[in-house]
């Protein structure tokens, strides 16, 4: 069936912020089916909140919608563009969800939008237990035996009747947010309180537990004439029990005969006829039971998904591209694939390597929370590898997970050794670091039957584990034998070719024989044993393959086709964590475009299966590996490329510059010493003065005694962190003396290899973010954010405002000469990012870093200048006089960035800002005025700002002369106004009317019982008393459960009541289109 | 350490391994399989006799060996060529390692090998005849002797493939041997099993899932050898006749084209793989070596009919050339998407039908048994669909 001819103009959903369960893959995934269907013809049109993705660039979609993905304002942009369809199935469970509350208002009847890929009959029967319940049964299919709950007393029934343990599953939420295994009655109510709370339909399912059965999921794909393949299966080392987001896995299926493989196969399009999937991408889960193979349908997505960017990026099959496709009416056999050409879509990719996906956690960020995986998903990012043995990929997925391993063991860094019993319980309760547990166990001699009783790992992934242990076993008893001299002289060839086909990094090699990195490198080479590259390629070789997408492994025959094109290396960000994510993906593709702009060929590198860079069009080269020394030397060592650029990827390329430069890697744009200038606490002390520049007070402590001198010279509160940190990790404000020895006994070991930074804190200043551009000859200011949040909220956790509101033209014009001065002195080029301070009308400099920041694309889309493109064509030598770009942008619209925060994924975590960054995403607020903007920030980042109703004011001692104004405020237009006794007498005598709500440690009902029955809409409330047990505390906690919008900084309450006040007389709300704003200001 | 072991093909190209199982020397085709799974249904279908089979797919013996996943009473393959052996096999129904099932079969398996530079050397080279060895590694040597004596065409490897006597599917399994050489009673031979129709099944190296997705249809299957002449297959009475897959070259196997030649139009005919070819050469067609041939689980094939796409398994090395038949009643049926090559025929006269891949899957995707269901229609008279 050839394409419809009726759907000129297709509106999808993006998926909004970046938060855990919903990453860039949706990036990747809706910016191949905007380009997919502007190749046919189709005007685009996009909803995305999210100004760090690539498909909100301007020149994605014909019409780009930076706008909050509610249903009110997606109907907004429907009746404002009318398009022909609806496509919901791009967005994750963001866009279906909101595709689902847009249908009910019948507005598409109405206006004669029609949903296609999945309509809402569909995703109801995909998404609603009961119904998918009823759909499995119809096809003879077995789900696990369940209940479906609404009421805390069913959920209770429910346990007395299926027997412990119990899944607990919320309907309709993102990642399995509130579900959980119990395994007695109070786990049960615990679990079932927060799932009922998370669901939006309020219904929870209660489980049989098939916990430790094996875990396969397919990718499957139907078009308009009911056509089905397998795009790819997936195995999960870790059993049931654990989310398989938060689990490795595996692709192809590892354990499956032909058979049983089939069995699921025939299953996964029986299920996609049930459910009645029109078109598109779909993911089916299973589990199996071990014993005898009983199947299980778990869940079906009826959309794209974090798998479905795994299965494509395993397999070469761009899934999300062909659901476009398939979703206008073409059918599978009429598109072609474009690896191999000359073949069509409609077959089934096979892979001859292993695949393997390794999630990323943040844990240590989130004091309070437990170290341990549940059905409910916390990991934030993810890496994957590919090799021609299992062994080999999980290795190189270890090490490209970027958290100090060099691959599984044998690095020295294996995890402390524990008591048998301690050991048991990390194989027994799943956890983050098990892997590495499971390799310690099989050292330590432990069975793999007693292991697999255990984890319930199949003992097929246990015994390759145990192959790589016996690997360390014989290369260390090589090095036992071997001479002093030379520990490498006794290696045999055929033992070293085999550690390399088993993925042991030259650093692994090295540590287990006393030797260094360079020299087995050396050796190896020697010898011969060199690495080569094998394609992606959708078809084992079966078809020529015209897509060069690359991994690495040791064997005979290397596919690598080095053009002798001028060529530049792009080193991308890996697996995304908190500090480095999607914003750094973003700058590397717009390396990508800018090199394909100025006829240079792109070789881009990176590890991270959910970005847009991994994509294997976006640049004329994809090797997909781990971003190391030894994987990136082995690719230049191929490639030969002209240049490496290493300042977009984030901190991951940028630890490697250094020792890049050192092997004689040409490094492009700004030299790496520049960074060691702008990062060493004493050379960044001696730049500053010569250029007469201003910093808080500071030193350098190596002990407790040494901190608390320099504390007493500078002047308390002071902000202390280890140097060399990302993120503000460990970063804390001490107020006195007290607070800091605990914070130097307690949170950081000090010593001369690990000094302490010690600042005097500037208390109530406002910063300033500064991105710029510089050539050498020309520096331009990209943009200038004034945060709204003081100094002391990481910059990536507080909102931010550009142009600046406060910032008078005196200090603007100072911040200017001081970033270009910087710029010049460090001999900049390519993109800059300075964090500055004001604190009365005085400029400080906080921070130089001389490479791509995470706002950049913010300001990229605040600004309509894509500044990565810019810089990286400076970088290759076109100056910015030759792009035309020499003046400041300075936009008549504002622009507000907002920070989304993950607490809610964290049970027992206080939710409160502080120095340590702990966002997972963004969103941006466009409009005319501040208070809409800010407004629609807040909107976009989910927390829904009232316009009437009761706002709740409990403040510090600090903050409350300063909130009596935003109370008043709020009372003026027609709140109600509670407070807690101090805050209360402090506005009555202000004359603030305001009703008193007791604290929790006075007496009942307190303003959390208040909170829970829905008497306040709005919570203020700064940090006075952290920990679990304060009132401050619980009211967050319960405000943030409860979904009810709540503010821990003055300068949020004073934004958010401006906020209100447009919001209010602006009416509703009404839309424009990002390419509007700039042809108005043209 | 395992022992060394070279394979060598025709043109010289070396391809360094070591065995896991078995030792010596041995010469044949060399072919390569895609499927993802399904390793000992391949070693064990009777269309793999005289090539040496490496699977595309690098991890080999994850799930061991069972009893129930054959396709013949025996390892079929001269040898096996995998890139990593895995001996801890992982599954409920393992009963063995394929070590241990190939060292029993005196088959040799050899890992290690570059399985995806193999693969590409016969796509681009086309397919070439190798030796394998653990006694002789000089690779002059292996190469002299892989260009000694005959390849795969012209030779009828049917007759060592095909079964000695006939016998019924009975149970899931072959049933005793019955000597149809003499004077014979058709109703004591149908006697006993299900109660269908009676499909007399020609075995050029029939598949043991063929006669499995035929006994689940309730129909009464007779295997009989491939040299049976068309009048003890008449003197069965049959309701219907199908026809098997086998090895090798079609064009040798002249005894069975006359076969069908002559009972053509007297009864129902489907044929499978091998069995297409004979049907397509019955009908005056001609067939030809391909490349490299199509052996995996994804290949994409249209039924002209519904213009519905399958996945398909398929096994093949040779093929019916659709314009070398002349006859204006023949239907193409079924196209392979990938080559465009011929998929599948009919008659519109006649009632036969016949597909190049395999339906029975084994390894491979279940989309085509509605095939089976479509020769019982035959047989109970209906017609075929046509073309769209």
């Amino acid at each position: 069936m050839p394409k419809r001819k009726d759907l000129k103009k297709i509106m999808i959903i993006g998926s909004g912020p970046i938060i855990i369960s919903q990453a860039c893959e949706f990036d990747y995934s809706g910016t191949q089916a905007i380009k997919a269907l502007k190749e046919e013809g189709v005007e685009v049109v996009l909803v995305n909140s999210n100004p760090a993705t690539i498909m909100t660039d301007p020149e994605m979609a014909d019409r780009t919608y930076i706008e909050p993905i509610t249903a009110e304002l997606v109907c907004e942009v429907l009746k404002k563009e009318r398009p022909d369809a609806l496509l919901p199935t791009l967005g994750g469970q963001t866009a279906l969800n909101t595709a689902l509350q847009v249908a009910d208002t019948h507005i598409l009847e109405r206006l004669g939008i029609e949903m296609i890929g999945a309509n809402p009959q569909v995703i109801r029967k995909a998404e609603s237990r009961e119904l998918f319940r009823k759909a499995m049964e119809n096809i003879n299919l077995r789900v696990p035996k369940s209940h479906i709950c609404r009421t805390l007393e069913e959920c209770v029934r429910a346990g007395e009747e299926l027997g412990f343990p119990l899944v607990v599953r919320p309907a309709f939420t993102l990642g399995g947010t509130g579900g959980g295994v119990a395994y007695n009655a109070e786990d049960l109510k615990a679990i079932s309180t927060a799932g009922l709370a998370a669901s939006l339909t309020s219904e929870v399912m209660i489980e049989e537990s098939v916990l430790g059965w094996k875990e396969f999921e397919l990718e499957v794909m139907r078009d308009s004439k009911d056509n089905v393949v397998i795009i790819c299966s997936i195995e999960n080392l870790d059993p049931m029990g654990v989310h398989t987001g938060d689990s490795i896995t595996v692709a192809p299926a590892q354990t499956l005969t032909d058979r049983e493989y089939q069995i699921m196969r025939d299953a996964s399009i029986a299920i996609m006829r049930e459910i009645g999937v029109e078109t598109g991408g779909s993911n089916v889960q299973f589990a199996v039971n071990p014993a005898d193979g009983e199947l299980v349908v778990i869940e079906m997505n009826p959309r794209v998904s974090r798998s479905s960017a795994l299965a494509s990026k395993a397999t070469g099959f761009p899934i999300a591209k062909m659901a476009a496709k398939l979703a206008l009416g073409y059918t599978l056999d009429e598109l072609p694939n474009d690896i191999t050409r000359e073949t069509m879509a409609s077959f089934e990719p096979t892979i001859d390597y292993c695949v393997v996906k390794i999630p990323r956690w943040a844990f240590e960020k989130f004091p309070g929370s437990k170290d341990v995986l549940t059905t409910a998903m916390k990991s934030v990012g993810e890496t994957m590898a590919i090799g021609r043995t299992f062994k080999e990929a999980l290795q190189k997925g270890l090490r490209g997970l970027e958290v100090g391993r060099a691959g599984l063991l044998g690095d020295g860094k294996d995890p402390k050794v524990l008591s048998d019993e301690a050991l048991r319980e990390k194989l027994r309760v799943p956890n983050s670091q098990r892997i590495f547990y499971l390799a310690q166990a099989i050292k330590g001699g432990m069975g793999l039957e007693e292991i697999h009783q255990l984890t319930w790992i199949d003992p097929w992934f246990l015994a390759n584990i145990k192959q790589l242990v016996d690997m360390e076993a014989m290369l260390a008893a090589k090095a036992a034998w071997g001479s002093l001299k030379d520990p490498l002289a006794d290696l045999d060839d055929g033992l070293l070719r085999q550690a390399k086909e088993w993925g042991f990094s030259d650093r692994q090699i090295a540590h287990i024989l006393g030797s260094t990195e360079d020299a087995v490198r050396a050796r190896r080479q020697k010898l011969g044993i060199r690495h080569v590259y094998k394609l992606v390629d959708t078809c084992a070789a079966e078809f020529e393959a015209y897509t060069p997408y690359f991994y690495s492994t040791y064997e005979t025959e290397d596919e690598c086709r080095a053009s002798d094109r001028k060529k530049v290396m792009i080193l991308g960000g890996g697996p995304n964590r908190i500090g480095q994510g999607i914003e750094f993906d973003y700058c590397c593709v717009h390396a990508s475009f800018a090199l394909a702009e100025m006829g240079i060929e792109s070789i881009m590198v990176n590890s991270n299966p959910e970005t847009v860079s991994t994509d294997y069009d976006t640049s004329d080269k994809l090797y997909f590996e781990p971003l190391t020394l030894e994987d990136v030397l082995n690719i230049v060592e191929s490639e030969k490329p002209w240049g490496v650029i290493v300042q977009f990827g984030g901190q991951t390329p940028l630890n490697l510059a250094v020792p890049l430069e050192k092997a004689g890697v040409p490094i492009l744009g700004t030299p790496p010493d520049a960074i060691d200038r702008a990062e060493d606490r004493d050379r960044f002390c001696a730049l500053l003065n010569k250029l007469g520049l201003r910093q808080p007070a500071n030193g350098t402590a190596t002990s407790v005694d040494e901190a608390v001198v320099i504390a007493q010279r500078i002047g308390y509160p002071v902000v202390v962190r280890p140097s060399y940190v990302l993120g503000g990790r460990a970063m804390e404000i001490v107020y006195d003396r007290d607070s800091l020895e605990r914070y130097m006994n307690e949170a950081v070991e000090a010593s001369p290899d690990h000094p302490i930074l010690v600042d005097k804190f500037l208390e109530n200043a406002v910063e300033v973010d500064v991105d710029a551009v510089s050539d050498g000859e020309t520096c331009v200011v990209a943009g200038i954010m004034e945060h709204i949040e003081e100094a002391g909220v990481h910059s990536g956790d507080s909102a931010c405002v550009l142009p600046p509101h406060t910032l008078n033209p005196e200090i603007i014009r100072e911040i200017k000469e001081a970033t270009r001065a910087l710029a010049f002195e460090l001999g900049v080029n390519g993109l800059m990012n300075i964090q500055y301070a004001v604190m009365d009308g005085l400029l400080y400099l906080l921070e130089v870093n001389p490479r791509a920041s995470r706002t950049v694309p913010f300001v990229s889309k605040a600004t309509g200048i894509p500044w990565a493109k810019v810089a990286t064509k400076v970088m290759a030598g076109l100056s910015l006089q030759e792009q035309g770009i020499t003046e400041e942008a300075w936009p008549r619209h504002i622009s507000v960035k907002e920070a989304v925060l993950p607490f809610v994924r964290f049970p027992g975590v206080d939710p409160v800002l502080g120095p340590e960054m702990r966002s997972t995403g963004e969103v941006m607020g466009i409009d005319r005025e501040l208070g809409l903007a800010f407004g629609r920030s807040q909107l976009a980042a989910g927390q829904s700002l009232p316009k009437n109703g009761t706002v709740f004011i409990s403040v510090k001692d600090s903050d409350k002369a300063a909130v009596v104004p935003v109370a008043a405020k709020f009372h003026r237009m027609g709140f109600e106004v509670v407070a807690t006794g101090g805050t209360q007498a402090v506005l009555q005598t202000h004359g603030v009317a305001a009703g008193k709500v007791w604290k929790v440690s006075e007496r009942r009902p307190h303003v959390v019982d208040a909170i829970i029955d829905g008497q306040v809409q709005l919570v203020i409330n700064t940090a006075e008393g952290k920990g679990p047990a304060s009132d401050a505390y619980l009211m967050r906690r319960t405000a943030l459960e409860r979904g009810i919008p709540y503010i821990t900084t003055l300068a949020a309450a004073k934004a958010t009541v401006d906020a209100v006040e447009s919001l209010i007389k602006s009416d509703h709300l009404t839309v424009t289109a990002l390419q509007d704003y700039f042809e108005k200001d043209r | 350490m395992a022992q060394k072991a070279l394979l060598v093909l025709e043109d010289g190209a070396a391809f360094p391994c070591r065995a896991f199982a078995g030792s010596g020397e041995v010469k044949a085709e060399v072919c390569f399989n895609t499927a993802m799974t399904g390793y000992q249904e391949v070693l064990t279908d009777p269309s793999y006799r005289g090539q040496m089979v490496a699977m595309t797919y690098p991890l080999i013996g994850n799930y061991g060996a069972n009893p129930e996943d054959v396709e013949s009473a025996r390892v079929q393959v001269s040898a096996f060529l995998v890139k990593e052996y895995i001996d801890f096999p992982s599954n409920f129904r393992s009963r063995q390692s394929l070590r241990s099932y190939l060292e029993e079969a005196g088959v040799m398996g050899v890992e290690g090998l570059d399985t995806r530079a193999l693969t590409r050397h016969l796509r681009i080279g086309g397919a070439m005849q190798g030796v394998l060895s653990t006694e002789d590694l000089d690779p002059a040597s292996l190469r002299k002797k892989a260009n000694s004596g005959p390849g795969l065409v012209g030779v009828d490897l049917v007759r060592e493939v095909t079964c000695p006597k006939a016998y019924r599917w009975l149970e899931g399994r072959p049933g005793p041997e019955i000597d149809l050489g003499g004077e014979f009673d058709p109703e004591a031979i149908w006697k006993g099993g299900a109660g269908g129709f009676k499909v007399v099944a020609l075995d050029c190296g029939v598949k043991y899932n063929i006669l499995r997705r035929l006994a689940a249809r309730n129909l009464k299957v007779l295997v009989v050898p491939a040299f049976t002449p068309a009048e003890v297959i008449a003197k069965l009475q049959p309701d219907g006749l199908f026809l098997s897959n086998g090895p090798g070259d079609p064009e040798p196997v002249t005894y069975v084209v006359q076969c069908v030649r002559a009972l053509m139009g007297r009864l129902p005919i489907f044929g499978i793989c091998l069995g297409h070819q004979m049907i397509g050469q019955a009908l005056g067609g001609k067939t030809y070596k391909l490349k490299f041939g199509h052996r995996g689980a994804n290949q994409p094939v249209m039924d002209l009919a519904t213009a519905k796409v399958e996945i398909t398994s398929q096994n093949h090395g040779f093929c019916v050339d659709s314009a070398s038949i002349e006859d204006p009643d023949v239907v193409m049926t079924h196209v392979n998407l990938n080559d465009r090559t011929l998929e599948g025929l009919s008659h519109k006269k006649l009632p036969l039908f016949c597909v190049q891949y395999h339906p029975e899957a084994s390894p491979g995707p279940h989309d085509a048994d509605y095939l089976f269901d479509r020769f019982v229609d035959l047989m109970r008279g209906g017609g075929l669909p046509s073309a769209a």
